[in-house]
């Protein structure tokens, strides 16, 4: 266990690093002055030159990187050129809101995946199972961007019964922040107007965001309860007459949901990186829609910031996952 | 039944020799023919896909409106709502929605064709590399694919095409470079199990070349398992390339794509709410079908799955 955990530990440091470069090569070597967009048109020459000399762009791309990479290590994320604000702050704040969005929407496609998945196994290629598989595979193959537009025409602007974008309301005061998730700050503070608030920006954001959960829930236990269902166990539990209802959601479902769990660790990171597109249309100010706004502006250190930040998180949540998994089924040999 | 030989022809046609030799995988292909029919999903996946091919490839034959593909305007058609003559309406600058629309999916189709082509050849060139080879090459390649598994497609196609600058050619380019890490996994994985075979020994053991025996011997092998996730993959192309178009760095209008198409619309909620309700439920038909036929081809090879 503790070799494992460590040869799983010491490659994070080279992972991060193979990305730092990707990152940076990519952010760095293409055509483009970052300065000359975010200083504007009517930037003077002298202008132009001071900050790219504050930037060290005037620099050979090899001292760049090391400079970057020192900073880093002193726990310093670089500025923006865009907004000129410290990256790292920013960063928190904007991916504790990406982090609720995920959590919120990953709570949902459970709850909605696991019924589906157990109602499509038991009743196999009859109609429960058509119906279900076909919600599954829709999900997936909605557009998330125009759902959301979709979502909005529908419940904000024609029946006015949520907000069409944003994360809380900008005429309310903004809760004080604890977590920096709205919903459990709002209820620390015991503010229950606020917490409805946020629930009611939430709920379009989260709802698209857990379509692929709900898929990937489905496809996932639905698999693997239909391979456990020939095992020997469940032939013995039938034999001796256990009711078909304890079978399915005991014996069956239980067992079925150690590789769900584990799959979930994997789709809370890629969710943590992958909501740019619902984060961009709805206007939710997340890390994704952060990182977007940098790259279009070609502000190369929240590139590089966010790239590296959600590249940890995903490194480390698939870590933990890994080692649930094994904890959870010790026949998995830590090799 | 018709290989039994004393049921042959004294004079066997050439096609009826091809039949007798092929005999096994004649009743393979029927056998998965029928699994595949059982599953209504399946067929009406496959036959939506055969549709939208067909509309990819003869749609500028028969698109009500040629001239609204490319930039023409005709403002006193601007936001017509839906009709027998606009079938989707027309948009902003009086341009037929249906025939964007249309012909959008044949941009859609080949540029998911390009990225798929691309991902496909380098994922299972680096696959078969790393599989077949293992030791240091393994580990070099692998730890490369991790990275870039680590990270949400779409995250940095978007960077990549951000970065490069906005155009279909970007786009793709992005797109291509950030697909091949799940076929390179794919393929690594099956070869690191293949070349442990006694085919494989047997190759080795006659003198066929390393490349003769990963070429010839074991990709063949591979080639099923590689065409489905391309099936499912497909789909998905089409939908991040459509979502590059939204965000503004895909193709470039007044070239119609789903993506900017949508995202033009919306400045015209709700009062013309066809211009970007059509594209999207067009995109949604589109993916849906190839990922109903990639469930349906899927299902097919699973072992677990028997004829029923």
């Amino acid at each position: 266990m503790l070799r494992f955990l460590a040869r799983r530990i010491l490659i994070i440091p080279l992972i991060l690093l193979g990305l730092s470069l990707i990152t940076f090569s990519v952010s760095r070597l293409v055509p483009g002055d970052p300065v000359k967009l975010a200083a504007g048109p009517q930037a003077r020459p002298e202008q132009i030159i001071r900050l790219t000399e504050e930037f060290g762009l005037d620099r050979p791309l090899p001292e760049q990187y090391l400079m970057y990479m020192t900073g880093l290590l002193q726990g310093n994320w670089g500025y923006s050129i865009g907004n000129r604000r410290e990256v790292g702050p920013d960063l928190i704040t904007y991916f504790t809101a990406t982090l609720e969005l995920t959590i919120v929407s990953t709570l949902i496609g459970i709850a909605v995946g696991i019924p589906l998945a157990v109602v499509s196994a038991r009743w196999r290629d009859r109609w429960p199972d058509h119906f279900s598989r076909f919600i599954s595979i829709g999900t997936v193959s909605i557009p998330v961007f125009w759902i959301a537009i979709v979502l909005q025409i529908i419940f904000a602007q024609n029946l006015r019964l949520l907000p069409v974008s944003g994360r809380f309301d900008p005429r309310a005061p903004f809760p004080e922040i604890y977590t920096g998730l709205l919903l459990i700050d709002t209820l620390i503070a015991g503010n229950i107007q606020g917490f409805l608030t946020a629930l009611r920006y939430m709920i379009i954001p989260a709802f698209c965001q857990s379509l692929l959960v709900i898929a990937l829930v489905t496809r996932q236990l639905r698999g693997d309860m239909l391979d456990l269902v020939r095992k020997d166990f469940i032939l013995v539990a039938r034999a001796n007459g256990i009711p078909e209802r304890v079978i399915w959601l005991r014996y069956l479902m239980k067992n079925a949901l150690i590789s769900t769990v584990s799959m979930l660790g994997f789709v809370i990171g890629f969710e943590l990186g992958g909501s740019v597109l619902i984060e961009y249309v709805l206007d939710w100010p997340g890390i994704g829609q952060y990182a977007l706004k940098a790259a279009l502006l070609l502000d190369f250190q929240p590139i590089m910031g966010s790239t590296l930040f959600i590249g940890c998180i995903v490194v480390i949540v698939n870590l933990v996952t890994d080692l649930l998994y094994r904890v959870v089924d010790p026949r998995i040999a830590l090799s | 039944m018709a290989t039994a030989p004393a049921l042959k022809p004294p004079n066997p046609s050439a096609f009826a020799r091809w039949r007798a030799d092929h005999a096994s995988q004649i009743t393979d292909l029927r056998r998965g023919v029928y699994r595949f029919t059982r599953n209504r999903l399946s067929v009406i996946g496959l036959l939506l896909v055969i549709i939208l091919i067909i509309i990819a490839i003869t749609a500028p034959l028969w698109i009500p409106y040629p001239e609204d593909v490319t930039g023409s305007v005709n403002m006193a058609q601007r936001l017509v709502e839906p009709s027998a003559l606009h079938l989707f309406g027309t948009d902003d600058a009086g341009r037929d929605v249906f025939s964007r629309t249309i012909m959008a999916t044949r941009t859609s189709f080949a540029v998911g064709v390009i990225i798929l082509t691309v991902a496909i050849t380098i994922g299972v060139t680096l696959g078969s590399i790393a599989g077949y080879f293992g030791g240091v090459t393994n580990q070099v390649i692998m730890r490369l694919t991790d990275i870039m598994l680590t990270f949400p497609g779409i995250f940095l196609a978007l960077a990549i095409s951000a970065a490069l600058g906005r155009g279909i050619i970007n786009a793709t380019l992005a797109l291509s470079v950030t697909w091949w890490p799940g076929y390179c996994r794919l393929v690594e994985a099956q070869m690191l199990k293949m070349r442990e075979e006694d085919f494989v020994a047997g190759a080795r053991a006659i003198g066929a070349s390393n490349r003769r025996v990963i070429f010839r011997h074991i990709l063949p092998n591979l080639l099923t398992a590689i065409i489905i996730k391309a099936s499912m993959d497909f789909g998905f192309a089409v939908l991040s390339l459509a979502a590059l178009g939204f965000i503004g760095i895909g193709v470039l209008p007044p070239e119609p794509d789903w993506g900017s198409m949508i995202s033009a619309g919306r400045r015209f909620i709700p009062d013309s709410w066809w211009y970007s309700t059509f594209p999207g439920l067009f995109m949604f038909v589109t993916v849906l079908a190839f990922n109903l036929l990639g469930d349906g081809l899927r299902d097919l090879l699973d072992p677990n799955s028997t004829v029923r």
